[in-house]
């Protein structure tokens, strides 16, 4: 069996855009989504900035009958739907359906579910009114929500499966969804994932000191991906979501055809040698990208850019280190390379999939978008790339194929190969 | 409260939990949430919680169960409001 796998529908809630056109303007553009929290002053976090769509609950009900929206207040699961349910248009589908949809099923990931829901749930059982929380409560803080909401408002009847590997956790919904069409299983996917960073979830990162507190009353330069001035990640918010298709199915329907993954790999460094839960290890990550290549069938040669994990932390330089080992390319050699978190933030498990899209929308309109907050690269970086590889503007570029990479807590890696879809 | 004002109120409850807002306007003791207002089961235990926070009462668990239909359910909670009120 020889199937091709396509992307035939995007969904975004972006710190910088909702929605496709929005959010295709904001990377064109270099526009930073990343905002002044001032809840989190009053808090005492060292870090008071994050990466937060300007998302409007109550649209959801343009997706959700009124009965499944009354009573939802899950930001991650909101994001999700949002996320899922526009992809699912964009691909040229109806919401409506009163069949299971037997061929087409769902991997959406995400990390932690939500813990001002969870409070809610603490408050009332320690005030000893538990009878009070109602039915809704379980199943938005079950982890696999997400899934379970996307699957009934599209009536999905193949897998569903809801993946956590951090900040992988993006890209690895991508490749399993991926996997699923190709060898057999499924016809079509929706596969993404969505993070909704609440105040308590942020204080623990803020307590691990590995956020910027310098740049509070300029929110917009926080986030500064393989800069000198690099001083910790902004944690972000946000969903995304894309259609995947067996080929054969979306040339069938005549769907619109975005882009090709030709495959991908995820692996974990094991926590050894160098690896631990918060760092990677180097020769995982090599072995993920050498591997996501030879699976993809795709030489080291050919790659024309990379979306990078590039949070804007020490591990920035590692990593650009770890991409010339396992390319065997350097200086000028070196693809472009850019990081989505210079705009956004760092979107946690939702990153993987809302960098997919900004990925998929650069081999659609054939560009590259600009690295913010890049004045500075960090002298350790230019020691391996060329400075030109590391675009600060928008540019008109050739984008064949891009690889896409994250790495997260666990020490688990992933690596998806994305190309501009030809017939032939 | 009367049965008939504690009937308007009732309908508001209801209305979140279903989609044949039409059928609202003509319930009476007979209507059956589940079947004849289509409301998913599950949200029988959030109308309950809706009614005691709309209502300013309690419905203790054994009042629970005998809210099935429109007039059970205003039978207990008309019972509930007279036993507050005493």
């Amino acid at each position: 069996m020889n199937r091709r796998v396509v992307v035939t529908g995007l969904g975004v809630v972006a710190p910088n855009g909702i929605g496709i056109p929005s959010f295709l303007e904001a990377i064109k553009n270099g526009v930073s989504g990343v905002k002044f929290i001032p809840r989190y002053k009053e808090l005492n976090f060292n870090c008071q900035v994050s990466g937060f769509p300007d998302f409007l609950f109550d649209d959801l009900r343009n997706y959700l009958p009124e009965t499944i929206f009354h009573g939802l207040k899950s930001g991650g699961i909101g994001y999700g739907i949002k996320a899922a349910a526009d992809a699912w248009i964009d691909a040229g589908n109806d919401l409506q359906h009163d069949e299971p949809r037997w061929e087409t099923g769902c991997v959406f990931g995400n990390s932690v579910a939500d813990s001002e829901l969870i409070k809610q749930v603490i408050i009332k059982v320690d005030g000893k009114e538990a009878r009070k929380l109602g039915s809704r409560m379980v199943e938005q803080v079950m982890l696999s929500g997400v899934s379970a909401y996307i699957e009934g408002m599209l009536g999905l009847g193949n897998k569903v499966i809801t993946n956590s590997a951090a900040c992988a956790t993006g890209t690895q919904a991508i490749l399993m969804g991926y996997e699923y069409i190709k060898y057999g299983m499924a016809e079509r996917m929706i596969a993404g994932s969505s993070e909704h960073v609440d105040q308590y979830i942020f204080g623990a990162f803020d307590s691990m000191r590995i956020l910027p507190r310098k740049n509070n009353d300029e929110p917009e330069k926080a986030s500064r991906p393989m800069s000198s001035s690099a001083s910790g990640f902004v944690p972000g918010s946000g969903a995304a979501a894309l259609v995947l298709e067996d080929l054969d199915f979306a040339l069938k329907r005549n769907a619109t055809i975005y882009a090709e993954i030709l495959g991908g790999t995820s692996n974990s460094g094991g926590q050894k040698c160098g690896g631990s839960m918060t760092a990677p290890n180097p020769d995982g990550v090599i072995k993920c990208i050498s591997q996501a290549l030879l699976q993809s069938n795709v030489s080291p040669g050919a790659i024309d850019l990379i979306s990078g994990h590039l949070t804007a932390t020490a591990a920035d330089k590692s990593e650009i280190g770890n991409w010339a080992t396992a390319l065997q390319r350097s200086g000028k050699d070196f693809p472009k390379i850019n990081s989505l978190k210079s705009m956004i933030g760092h979107c946690l498990s939702a990153a993987g999939s809302i960098e997919s899209v900004a990925v998929i929308l650069q081999i659609l309109y054939q560009f590259v978008h600009p690295n913010i907050n890049l004045e500075d690269p960090n002298p350790l970086i230019t020691d391996i790339i060329d400075e030109s590889c590391m675009p600060v503007k928008f540019e008109n570029a050739g984008i064949n194929i891009v690889a896409k990479a994250n790495f997260g807590f666990g020490d688990v890696n992933s690596c998806v190969i994305f190309s501009k879809f030809n017939k032939t | 409260m009367n049965r008939h004002e504690a009937l308007n109120e009732f309908k508001k409850v209801l209305a979140p939990y279903t989609l044949h807002k039409e059928k609202l306007d003509t319930i009476g003791d007979d209507t059956d949430l589940v079947k004849d207002l289509q409301i998913n089961s599950a949200n029988l235990v959030d109308i309950i919680i809706d009614a005691e926070n709309n209502y300013h009462i309690e419905i203790d668990n054994d009042s629970v169960e005998k809210m099935y239909n429109v007039g059970s359910c205003l039978d207990v909670i008309l019972k509930k409001i007279n036993e507050k009120n005493a």
